[in-house]
């Protein structure tokens, strides 16, 4: 073993407990940096591939991101223009030539293309009324783009083709309504149109506020119940890479001139909590290293003061001021790699621990609830929680080490004699 | 004054050391020495009169303020510090009233720590030379003890030995008996006197015993930081 090494790893020896103390801390740090961050990534993982599991990696809607402009700010566009009175058009609304649309969309490879028509509906059953989201779909279309067809309960998406006046509840609000497979309800659309619907399928997505509030039909009886024949609303896009749908979105919106609206921007305040959520994480876990950082601290001072005398007769022996910072960072690096080793045990117990817990909640199933903890395992997370604890460990033994380096052995020596 | 040697293995020319403070103080007063290799050199003088301020500036462990400290001839007053660290490890040895010896290690590791810092030998041939010299010191059968485990006079021997670990061309002493009582003084006296006549190593030591400092070649003695 090289003499400065020996001399380090020496030192520690000599105060076991306290250098025990000072690599515990460090463990702990790496360990909780290296378990805090497989639950917040896992937790967040799991939370985005819910999401792009669940809902449509692109919707285009009828709308536009800016309001039309009127034809006298077109055309004085450094004017000082006021347009006062303006009535808003009475437009047929949807996505004009929204079928044709989305045909051409779903000749792009990798896509999956639905058309839908999104409107309000009231339902009454009996007594029970209910007012609803609807949502008219091609029943084909949306078993490929969604998991609307595996959150089936009774019933299935087939039995919505096979009948025109088939309708699919929400399994919260078909309880509500007192509605169960095969029951004939009554439509009633703001449009003023009112026609019968029978239960075909009953689905549970485990998001209370779809299972409630969302029913969905076949296009053709959507359209009928709005009075909008041919139009659709809505054009929803899967792609087989979800990270491209901001792209894809862009160039969907410059060539159509509709919105077009990527889950990630969906989820925007969602991923804003992310970070936040993160930031949170990281500062917990820096507070906890920077405390094993000042134990190292500590014990490498306190060696240092201890050691005034060994010091002293090296330097007068020949070792150089940077042979003596030498052994001492040592000593911070041996206390930092010996924690972030351990530290990875501990993390990759709690891990394992975590991992290991079930949870049970009422109701259950559905595509966004869990009964485990969702934890991420990654390589990453050990690599960043080690270099960080020795990086912090060499940071708290530069300062001793460099007054052990400057200590005058003449004033030692004097000292002593 | 000094006598004139021929070749002085370590020369000091016009040295002065001045503790800088509101009141600055004159550790060492414009001394002129050269100690020839071989000889046994003693620095007697009353307390506080700079002998021990001499020698550390003798063995470049603290800088003159003025003056210039000459080894092998070579002026090191533009040395570094890393350079003067070289010419501690390879040309000097240091014994001190107190023995410094490394508590943790065993003799022979103490022995063993100056020569594998200077890393010139194979570390067999390291061990070999230290347990030979740890023999002629009387400390044979004391190798592998820690210094805690070691009488007073076989610490100091101890710490002898590793001095010379490197074979220095100059050992200095700082009251190297200061802490033992006459029998071992004596036996440290004795080794440096064989050492400076066998092996040609020039020994300077500080002492305040009159009838040690008789022993030696040559007396030089300080009162108020001068050579008188």
């Amino acid at each position: 073993m090289p003499l400065l090494l020996t001399v380090a790893l020496t030192h520690l020896a000599g105060r076991r407990r306290q250098t025990l103390v000072s690599v515990l801390g460090v463990a702990l740090g790496v360990g909780f940096f290296i378990a805090m961050s497989a639950l917040m990534q896992g937790f967040q993982q799991f939370f985005i591939s819910s999401v792009i599991d669940v809902s449509p990696h692109i919707t285009l809607s009828d709308e536009h991101r800016e309001p039309t402009r009127q034809p006298a700010l077109v055309a004085y566009p450094l004017g000082a223009v006021s347009v006062e009175g303006v009535k808003p058009r009475d437009e047929r609304r949807g996505v004009k030539r929204g079928l044709a649309i989305a045909a051409e969309i779903a000749r792009l490879p990798g896509v999956q293309v639905a058309p839908s028509l999104q409107g309000q509906l009231f339902l009454r059953y009996g007594s029970a009324e209910r007012n609803a989201t609807m949502i008219g779909i091609d029943p084909a279309a949306e078993a490929r783009l969604t998991r609307l067809e595996r959150d089936m309960v009774a019933g299935s998406l087939h039995a919505l083709e096979t009948r025109s006046d088939g309708i699919a509840l929400g399994v919260a609000l078909a309880k509500r309504l007192g509605a169960s497979l095969g029951d004939r309800l009554t439509a009633v659309a703001p449009s003023g149109v009112m026609r019968s619907v029978t239960v075909s399928a009953i689905y549970r997505t485990g998001i209370t506020a779809f299972d409630d509030g969302t029913v969905y039909m076949p296009l053709k009886q959507a359209q009928i119940l709005q009075d909008r024949h041919n139009v659709v609303n809505r054009i929803r896009v899967r792609l087989s890479e979800p990270t491209e749908a901001p792209a894809v979105a862009a160039r969907l919106e410059a060539r159509y001139g509709y919105k077009a609206e990527s889950w990630q921007e969906a989820n925007q305040g969602i991923f804003n909590v992310f970070v936040i959520q993160n930031a949170i994480m990281y500062s917990t876990v820096g507070a906890i290293t920077i405390v094993a950082a000042f134990g190292i601290f500590n014990i490498i001072s306190t060696v240092v003061f201890e050691k005034t005398r060994d010091i002293g007769i090296l330097k007068s022996l020949g070792f150089a001021e940077a042979d003596i910072t030498r052994i001492f960072l040592m000593e911070g690096l041996a206390v930092g790699v010996i924690g972030a080793l351990a530290g990875w045990l501990v993390g990759y117990a709690l891990v394992a621990g975590l991992s290991s817990l079930r949870f049970s909640f009422g109701g259950g199933g559905g595509a966004m609830s869990s009964d485990r903890l969702r934890l991420a395992w990654s390589l990453y997370h050990y690599l960043a929680g080690g270099a960080f604890s020795v990086v912090s460990a060499m940071v708290a033994a530069w300062l001793p080490a460099r007054r052990a380096a400057r200590l005058n052995p003449v004033d030692i020596i004097r000292g002593v004699s | 004054m000094t006598v004139p040697v021929p070749t002085p293995v370590l020369e000091a020319r016009g040295l002065s050391r001045v503790l800088p403070g509101p009141v600055p103080v004159t550790l060492v007063n414009g001394v002129d020495v050269a100690v020839a290799p071989g000889e046994f050199v003693a620095i007697t003088g009353p307390s506080g009169s700079g002998k021990s301020s001499l020698l550390y500036l003798l063995g470049l462990l603290d800088r003159p303020t003025s003056g210039t400290v000459l080894l092998e001839g070579r002026d090191t007053a533009p040395l570094d510090g890393d350079e003067l660290a070289r010419l501690r490890l390879e040309k000097l040895g240091f014994v001190f009233q107190f023995h410094f010896l490394l508590p943790e290690f065993t003799v022979l590791d103490n022995v063993l720590v100056p020569m594998r810092k200077r890393a010139a030998l194979p570390r067999a041939a390291m061990t070999e030379h230290a347990l030979d010299l740890l023999d002629r010191l009387g400390l044979a059968d004391q190798a592998r003890k820690r210094p805690d485990q070691l009488s007073g006079g076989q610490r100091q021997r101890a710490a002898i030995a590793r001095a010379l670990a490197n074979a220095p061309r100059v050992l200095l002493a700082d009251e190297p008996t200061g802490n033992l009582d006459t029998r071992n003084a004596q036996t440290v006296f004795d080794i440096f006197r064989s050492l400076a006549a066998d092996t040609g190593t020039a020994v300077v030591t500080v002492t305040h015993d009159e009838h040690l400092a008789a022993q030696t070649d040559r007396r030089l003695h300080l009162v108020d930081g001068r050579c008188v």
